[in-house]
């Protein structure tokens, strides 16, 4: 068996799970978002605004953001593991995107918990 | 007939870097031949041309190579698969060369060890034989057939980038053979080693592997029977 400790997951079965779910998760946002600015024009400041006031919204936004970390996690080690060869150039670059995610993460429950 | 082909060219004792050297060749109006024959005339002309073949006949795997861009056996490929167009002959992609078309394979039989290819029984041997039942051993279809001629794996991008961790196509096609073999009893075991980041899940399905195999057998099928086996143990 191979090991790794940069990835997200404990093993392969386990980043397999987290990123499909997550996928899920951000496919079902995506419908969502598409379907409720097509079926609400014209998009007016109130209405943007009661949609990210409802707390299932709000959770829901939140659920997708996480989401986007877990898939962002996984995703950018798998492409950086084939395509960085240097050890320390790798291990920066990782260590860059995840703390992007997270920040990403972090300005989005400010956001959105903040309307 | 004349016949323009291209052919990687590449001696480390002598060249400083790879190059693709023309050859023509006439040959009668209307003749078809396999590549391997071929790249045997070519060797008339040009003695220092190096490849492997040995049976000729697609059952030792010997002669892989990659023919105008795509993997195959020299020997059961006719050159009227090329429609008369320029027919480039190159090594076996992403396994270091060493003479023209011969590469090195040490990384691929590496993987192939590594899933243990081999029955595995710690039960009480039997008097004569392990025994299977014409059900059993038709699970076994399509996946005994390989001939290890590697045009899957060096055709898998991700054996490309991670040769030394990837199990690559082939590998895993024989992996999955030892799995389902209702005499082996290590499945368990099996299991346990391909379940890491890239053994098994570097596979991410495009099928080239698939679209080269010159036996056409299935190894992304394979692959994602491995996955389900580890999903189902997991969860």
């Amino acid at each position: 068996m191979v090991t790794n400790a940069a990835s997200l997951g404990r093993s392969g079965v386990h980043d397999f799970i987290l990123i499909r779910a997550s996928a899920i998760v951000l496919a079902c946002y995506t419908i969502f978002m598409v379907g409720f600015i097509a079926c609400n024009s014209p998009l007016t400041y109130d209405v943007w605004h009661n949609l990210f006031s409802a707390l299932p919204m709000q959770v829901f936004t939140l659920l997708t953001l996480i989401a986007v970390l877990v898939h962002a996690w996984i995703g950018v080690w798998q492409v950086l593991t084939d395509y960085v060869k240097n050890v320390a150039v790798r291990g920066a670059l990782q260590f860059v995107f995840v703390m992007a995610a997270f920040s990403y993460l972090a300005a989005g429950i400010l956001i959105v918990w903040g309307v | 007939m004349k016949l323009d082909i291209a052919v990687y060219r590449y001696n480390p004792d002598v060249d400083t870097k790879p190059y693709m050297k023309d050859y023509t060749l006439e040959v009668a109006e209307g003749t078809d031949m396999m590549v391997l024959d071929m790249l045997l005339l070519l060797k008339e002309q040009d003695s220092s041309l190096t490849f492997r073949r040995s049976c000729r006949e697609g059952v030792c795997g010997s002669d892989g190579v990659n023919m105008n861009g795509k993997n195959g056996l020299a020997c059961i490929t006719p050159i009227s698969t090329f429609k008369g167009k320029k027919i480039e002959i190159r090594p076996l992609p992403g396994m270091p060369v060493i003479r023209d078309l011969v590469v090195d394979l040490t990384q691929f039989y590496t993987q192939y060890e590594k899933i243990k290819p081999y029955l595995i029984n710690d039960e009480k041997a039997p008097a004569r034989e392990h025994l299977q039942s014409p059900a059993e051993r038709k699970h076994l279809d399509g996946l005994y057939e390989c001939i290890m001629c590697a045009c899957c794996s060096t055709a898998c991008p991700s054996f490309w980038w991670n040769p030394d961790k990837f199990i690559g196509p082939s590998g895993l096609l024989h992996a999955y053979r030892f799995l389902i073999d209702s005499r082996d009893t290590a499945t368990e075991e099996r299991l346990s080693e391909l379940d890491d980041a890239y053994s098994v899940f570097r596979c991410h399905g495009i099928m080239n592997c698939v679209d080269v195999c010159p036996k056409g057998l299935n190894p992304t099928k394979a692959i994602g029977h491995i996955k389900s086996m580890l999903l189902k143990r997991a969860v």
